[in-house]
This record gives C-alpha cells, sequence and structure tokens, in this order.
C-alpha cells in the first residue's frame, strides 16, 4: 500500500475507562502483557506497506509521545515519510484544543496537503486486531466507493456494547444506507471499526467544507450527512476485534488474550505486532511458583500462585500471593500472602502484605497508578 | 579527528571449539546464553555501561551470526554519529591478506582504525565471559597508577590457577611477573583477558611484536611479557563479582543454571546495569491451563503447556502438554512434544523434539566421538535437529545440526552415542 498514508485518531477524553485513563490516552493503555493499545492499528498499517503515519493526539499525551518515540520500532524512523505526531496547538485562528476528529485533521491539512499519496486510510487508536489493508484498494475500486467504512458482525457483543459504537446498515451490494453513532437501542450487529478508506484530495475537500459549516466530527458531521450524496461502502473484517471504550471491555479483551486460537489470530499466524521494547531479563520462576492459563511477561520474578491473569513487565508476585482472573500492570509489587480477584492494577501498584481484594467478573476493581495499598 | 579518550577493542574470535555442536557453525561470543542473550552482549552491554561509545569488533571464526545480531549496534545504543560499534574482519592489503595470526596481531592489524581516533587509552576485551564490569573505575585505576598496562584478574582457587594465565603481584598491585598456566602458581590472581593500555605504548609493542618472526602474536604470551622485561608500569585491577569462562559444555549448563537460583550472584535484574540484546519480536510468553514452571526462567513468545523445572527457556519455545523439561537449557524456537522427557539436554535453536521422546536417561558413558567434549552427563543437540517420536536417548549423546529422522539408525541412542547428519549407521 504505497500510495495510502495512515491517520491514527487517540480518540476524545473518556471516563468510561475510569482511573485507567485519567492520565494517559486511551491509545496508550496497556494490553496484553507488553503492548500499548495503539501497537496494533500502527503495525497493521506498517504490516500492510503504509509508511507515512500521522497520529492526532488530543487528551493526556504525555505517555502516548513517549511510548512512539521517533517511531524506531516500527521502523517509521525514516528519511521519507515516516512517524509524525500532531499534538494541538495554538494559531492566531485558533484556540488550541482539538474539537473534535475532523477540526483535529483540519488543523494538520498541511500534514495531508504536504503528502502524495492518493488514499488516505483514517483509524482508531483503541482497537485490538491485526488486519492487512492491501485487499481495501481492490475492492474500494471495485466498487467505484468514495468512501469505505471496515465494518464487522458484532454478534459476539453484549447489547450494552454495541450501543457504544457506530452501527451500520447497508443494501445487498454493500452500500451503506444508514449509519448512526453510539444509538441507544441497538438495531443491527453490523458495527463501523473506525477504519475509512478513502483519497487524499476527497479528504480534503470533505474537511474543509466540514469546519467552514462550523462543524467538526469526522462520522456525525461528514460520513452521516453525506451518506445520500456520496457512494459510501462496507468491507467485512471477519477476524478478532476489539475496542477498548470501558472498563468491562478492556478487562475481557485481554481476558481473551489467553485463549491460544485469539492469541495465534493477534500475534503469530498474520504480520507482527511491534512494540516499544523495554530490555527486561526474561521472567523468573522461583520454587514456589504456580502458574496457570496465564500471560507473563519479561522482567517478572513469580513465587506465588497466578491463574487466568495477565501480568506486564518487571512485575513481582511474592510467596502465599494469590492472584486470579486480574490485570496487573508493569512494575507492580504484590506482598507475601496477598490475594487479588477480579483485580486490574495501574502501574507500579503495590499491595501490602496480606491484603484482600476482589471485584466483580463484570466490575473488576481498579487501582490507580502507583498506589500503594 | 577523534577526540575519545577511550575505546574498546572486542576480541570476537574465538572459536570455542570445547563447546562441540553449539559453536559449529558459529563464534563462541555468538553463543545463547541466560534465555535471551547472546555471549558478547555483557562485554559490549559493560561498555555502554562504563561509558565507552566507541567499540571495535574484531571477528574472524564464522562471524555471519556476529554480524546480524551487532548490526549497526542499535540495541546498545551504538548507533551513533560519532563513534558507534565497528565490525573489524580480516582483510587483503596490497601486498597479502591474511587472517589475523593471534589476539595481538588482530589488534595489529587494525591500528589504522585505533590511529584514525586517536585515543589516549584502550581496553581489549574478550567476548567470550559472562560478567558485569564498570569498566570506568578500572581506567580510574590505570591513571591514578600512572599505569601503562592494566590487567584486570579476579581471584581463583589454588587448583584452578594452573589453568589460568598467572599475575604475581607487590602488595601495591603492581605486576613483577606474569606466568601462562603455572604447574606451581605463586599467587592465585587469574588474568581475566581484561586489558587496558595507554596506546602510544601498545602500538610501539604491536609493531614490534610483529616484526618478531618468533612471536605468537598473542597478548598473553607475547605482549605482557615483553612489556614486564622492559619494566614498564602494570598493575594488576582486583575484580570481586562473578566472572565465567564458559567455555565447556558443562561450564556453559551450570553458569545458566546459576541464574535460576533464589537471589543469583549474576543478577540479570539488577536495574542499574542492564544487559542489552535485540528483543525479538515476540508477544509475552504464556503458561496453558496444565502447565507449571518451577526454579526456571523463560523468555518472551513461549507456550508451556507441560512442566518446566530448573531449566532455562529462549524465546518462542513450545512445550507441550504432558512434556516434562528439567535441568535443561531449551534455545529459541524449540518445540518440545507431547509427553516427551528431557533431562540435562542442551537444545540449540528450532530443534523439533518429537512426542513421547525421552532424552538424557541411561548409564553415565562418555561420548566415544569426542570424550574431551560430551563427559559431564549432558546431551547436546545442535540447531534444528529433529527428534523422531518415541525416541529414546541418552546421556552424553551429540546430535549434529540440522539432523533428521533419517539420521536416527534406530530410535534408541545410547549413552555416549552420536547422530550425524547424512551419517552412515554403524
Amino acid at each position: 500500500m504505497k500510495n495510502t498514508m495512515g491517520i491514527i485518531l487517540t480518540g476524545g477524553s473518556n471516563n468510561r475507562l475510569k482511573e485507567l485513563s485519567t492520565t494517559r490516552s486511551i491509545s496508550a493503555i496497556p494490553v496484553g502483557g507488553k503492548y500499548r493499545a495503539i501497537d496494533f492499528i500502527l503495525s497493521n498499517m506498517v504490516n500492510s506497506g503504509i509508511t507515512n503515519v500521522g497520529v492526532l493526539t488530543q487528551y493526556s499525551f504525555r505517555s502516548l509521545m513517549d511510548h512512539l518515540g521517533a517511531g524506531k520500532e516500527w521502523d517509521l524512523d525514516r528519511r521519507k515519510n515516516g512517524l509524525f505526531i500532531f499534538p494541538p496547538y495554538l494559531s492566531s485562528e485558533d484556540t488550541g484544543w482539538y474539537k473534535g476528529t475532523a477540526d483535529a485533521m483540519h488543523n494538520n491539512l498541511t500534514f495531508l496537503k504536504r503528502s502524495d499519496e492518493d488514499y488516505v486510510l483514517i483509524a482508531q487508536g483503541n482497537c485490538v486486531f491485526n488486519m492487512d489493508f492491501n485487499s481495501l484498494i481492490d475492492y474500494h475500486s471495485a466498487k467505484d466507493a468514495d468512501i469505505t467504512i471496515v465494518y464487522r458482525d458484532m454478534h459476539d457483543f453484549t447489547s450494552e456494547d454495541l450501543s457504544l459504537l457506530g452501527l451500520m446498515k447497508m443494501d445487498q451490494d454493500n452500500r451503506v444506507t444508514d449509519l448512526q453513532e453510539k444509538p441507544l437501542h441497538p438495531f443491527t450487529t453490523i458495527a463501523s471499526t473506525g477504519v475509512y478508506f478513502l483519497k487524499r484530495e476527497l479528504l480534503i475537500s470533505l474537511l474543509e467544507e466540514c469546519v467552514a459549516h462550523g462543524d467538526y466530527d469526522f462520522v456525525k458531521d461528514v460520513l452521516i450527512k453525506k451518506l445520500g450524496e456520496l457512494k459510501v461502502y462496507g468491507f467485512e473484517f471477519k477476524g478478532h476485534w476489539r475496542n477498548l471504550s470501558t472498563i468491562q471491555l478492556y478487562y475481557k479483551c485481554n481476558m481473551e488474550l489467553l485463549s491460544p486460537e485469539v492469541r495465534n489470530e493477534l500475534f503469530i499466524q498474520n504480520g507482527k505486532i511491534y512494540t516499544k521494547v523495554k530490555d527486561e531479563p526474561p521472567a523468573k520462576y522461583n520454587e514456589e511458583a504456580e502458574v496457570r492459563n496465564s500471560i507473563i511477561a519479561d522482567g517478572c520474578i513469580i513465587e506465588g500462585l497466578i491463574e487466568n491473569s495477565v501480568l506486564f513487565r518487571g512485575v513481582v508476585v511474592k510467596k502465599g500471593a494469590v492472584i486470579r482472573d486480574s490485570i496487573i500492570m508493569q512494575g507492580s509489587l504484590i506482598e507475601e500472602g496477598v490475594t487479588l480477584q477480579h483485580a486490574i492494577l495501574d502501574k507500579g501498584v503495590t499491595v501490602t502484605r496480606s491484603k484482600f481484594l476482589k471485584g466483580e467478573p463484570n466490575w473488576p476493581i481498579i487501582l490507580g497508578k502507583n498506589v500503594t495499598v | 579527528m577523534g577526540n575519545k579518550e577511550i575505546i574498546a577493542l572486542l576480541l570476537a574470535g574465538g572459536q570455542g571449539s570445547r563447546l562441540g555442536v553449539l559453536t559449529k557453525t558459529i563464534a563462541k561470543p555468538a553463543v545463547l546464553y541466560g534465555g535471551k542473550y547472546r555471549i558478547i552482549d555483557f562485554s559490549l552491554s559493560n561498555c555502554v555501561n562504563s561509558g565507552i561509545d566507541t567499540v571495535g569488533v574484531l571477528t574472524q571464526y564464522q562471524p555471519l551470526k556476529l554480524n546480524s545480531h551487532i548490526g549497526i549496534g542499535k540495541p546498545w545504543d551504538l548507533d551513533r554519529v560519532n563513534g558507534g560499534v565497528t565490525i573489524l574482519s580480516p582483510y587483503l592489503k596490497e601486498e597479502a591478506g591474511e587472517w589475523y595470526k593471534g589476539t595481538a596481531n588482530a589488534v595489529f592489524q587494525n591500528i589504522q582504525y585505533v590511529d584514525k581516533l586517536a585515543p589516549e587509552y584502550v581496553i581489549i576485551l574478550s567476548g567470550d565471559h559472562i560478567y558485569k564490569m564498570d569498566y570506568s573505575l578500572m581506567l580510574d585505576f590505570h591513571k591514578k597508577n600512572n599505569s601503562e598496562a592494566t590487567i584486570s584478574v579476579i581471584n581463583v582457587s589454588m587448583e584452578e590457577a594452573s589453568r589460568y594465565g598467572i599475575m604475581n603481584t607487590h602488595e601495591t598491585g603492581r605486576i613483577y611477573e606474569f606466568e601462562e598456566k603455572p604447574k606451581k602458581p605463586k599467587s592465585t590472581l587469574a588474568s581475566m583477558g581484561v586489558y587496558i593500555f595507554s596506546w602510544e605504548v601498545l602500538r610501539d609493542y604491536l609493531i614490534r611484536d610483529d616484526a618478531d618472526t618468533s612471536s605468537e602474536h598473542d597478548f598473553g604470551k607475547n605482549i605482557i611479557p615483553a612489556m614486564l622485561q622492559d619494566g614498564r608500569s602494570m598493575w594488576a585491577y582486583r575484580f570481586d563479582g562473578y566472572w565465567k569462562d564458559v567455555g565447556t559444555i558443562q561450564a556453559f549448563w551450570e553458569s545458566n543454571m546459576d541464574l535460576i537460583r533464589r537471589v543469583p550472584e549474576f543478577n540479570l535484574f539488577d536495574p542499574t546495569s542492564r544487559t542489552y540484546t535485540p528483543n525479538p519480536v515476540q508477544p509475552a510468553h504464556y503458561i496453558g491451563p496444565g502447565g507449571s514452571v518451577k526454579k526456571s526462567i523463560i523468555a518472551e513468545g513461549c507456550m508451556i503447556y507441560g512442566k518446566v523445572r530448573n531449566s532455562v527457556i529462549f524465546p518462542g519455545v513450545l512445550i507441550q502438554e504432558g512434556a516434562e523439561v528439567e535441568d535443561s537449557i531449551i534455545m529459541s524456537y524449540s518445540i518440545v512434544g507431547s509427553n516427551s522427557h528431557i533431562n540435562r539436554c542442551i537444545t540449540g535453536e528450532r530443534v523439533k523434539i518429537g512426542d513421547n521422546v525421552k532424552a538424557g536417561i541411561g548409564e553415565m558413558l562418555p561420548n566415544e566421538f569426542k570424550p574431551g567434549i560430551y563427559n559431564s552427563g549432558i546431551t547436546v543437540m545442535g540447531d534444528q535437529a529433529e527428534i523422531p517420536d518415541n525416541a529414546e536417548i541418552g546421556r552424553n549423546v551429540m546430535i549434529d545440526l540440522n539432523a533428521s529422522r533419517e539420521d536416527f539408525c534406530s530410535l534408541q541412542v545410547a549413552s555416549g552415542k552420536s547422530v550425524f547428519k547424512g551419517g552412515v549407521c554403524e
């Protein structure tokens, strides 16, 4: 996909992720023992041959910028093209913060105009999936589409989760006839994955028109308004796809990674998922360790019992500690005799001796960054 | 042009022939170690952690793996505009091309490289040892004593001393005598093969050594004795940490096993002196519902459905259900089939062990083909070897690189036997 550039939207503020998103953009949320959410879309783009990628950031983007750096890990530290990060900025006619996704892209029109690719792939930074975008181009031109939206049949989502997605109706030819963003009563399981493919020139003119009308959201003010006028088609993605917009979805997504089929699809069978490297030594298990059905990252030292859990880098679990159905992020310390179940521990949490913390499967208990309990 | 105070020259040409099939196609510094690293990573990381940003790596024997491992030095932050890592392999000169004839000759042939950088000091390292050392402290010692050559030494036992180059020193640390593998050692201070020289002085001795046709062109045998004879200022710098020459199968196995102790003497987890290596692009590892891991090290990308105990497992290894791995080192991307029992084995990379295999069983007999190498009860399987289902393999067995099912004359390979690639059955 040499002729396509990528734009990653890293999303607005979201309090449905509670403590996990207070200090970081959702796209920077840690997933699966060593990744951040944005690694998936970024790796998908790189694996598909896209080498000119812009990341639009808005809220709490420090950790995201730190993670992405110059794009070395994704081979995006390039002479020509590469990785560009666009935080909001003040200018003579602007207030700074992006008012919405279209506004964010419009603010960086120069990037779009200066690029020379014919196509743009727009995607969200908070989705976990592994997809090769190459077949999009052929589909797009075969349908003579103006915009192609990648959709997935989300039959495996609850209606509560469905109502957080963009749901769409298509005719027999897969032309999109209706698109509703976060409908209160889900009318279908066909959901947009937030991946849009269109000509760069078209995007520029749509953005200019949108902003000229005082509008600022790409889905509400561009896609939905233009459904009749433009030829918008759906392209089905059949693989594993999850978005991380609530605590429940985040928790479930990590637990699903314990399934060999899901891990195989995401990490082994298809293109590789790249992330920032940390140079931790391999994980060390001492005599007392008992670990079953869990993901354990490098740099961990394990002496306790761990079941159905995801441990990130450098977690230390002392003797007699019992961890079940939990997510423990980087650098946390679980002392002797602690019991954790259905818990999400953010980075650098210390749980002192013999504490007992238990959440519910649908409401995991959350401990914020660097707290000591 | 240069303004570096000190640069490092890393001698990575060691063949390591006593590591048998592990060094058949790679140099000793490229051998995998500790679940993630290659032996050379320790010297390279020491350089970086000591503030040395210019390293010449001298390769000769089977350099392919080493070259691709080091690349442009990215993992060690040695991809620099000013300095960085340079691979120095022997090359053809106008008059004649020649291999490196010895450690000193290897440095002699690269005098131009050093001259261009014009450092005040050079540190000569060998890429064969496992240790963490801050060379900047050794340099301070070198400067403080107005030394012209400083040799790092470690205290060994009296019995071991006759296997090393031994430094005899005055109380102050000044060296008055050097003995290579003495029968009756006068001291137990063994040279670690780490030298700091003042470049001007060393340069002079290298040129003189090259002219001497009777010389073996070796630092230990020729350069150091010649300097001592001239009464140069030479000092022994005492190092007290963990230092291992993993030159034999047994020593290699033991040093890997040192890492799985509760608080290992050699601590990879120490955040103040990280060891760097190219990171595999692999997800975090997974322990299956029936899996069990105790007293072991497990790297990224592994999938463990069986039992692992007292072992070191490298990236991307698959251990299937019912399999049991004990006291073993399993290198990258190898597979242990279901219900196989592996005991005291070292496997190379991408070894495929079938189902219901038993390895490391039976009598203690040294290997018949190379008794000097495989004699401590450890069975070694070369890279990409394939072990057929239901095979029973004894101790001290050598399985050749790329050996396949057809190369097994029988499913029973008794202790001390070998399986050769394309070999003829006895």
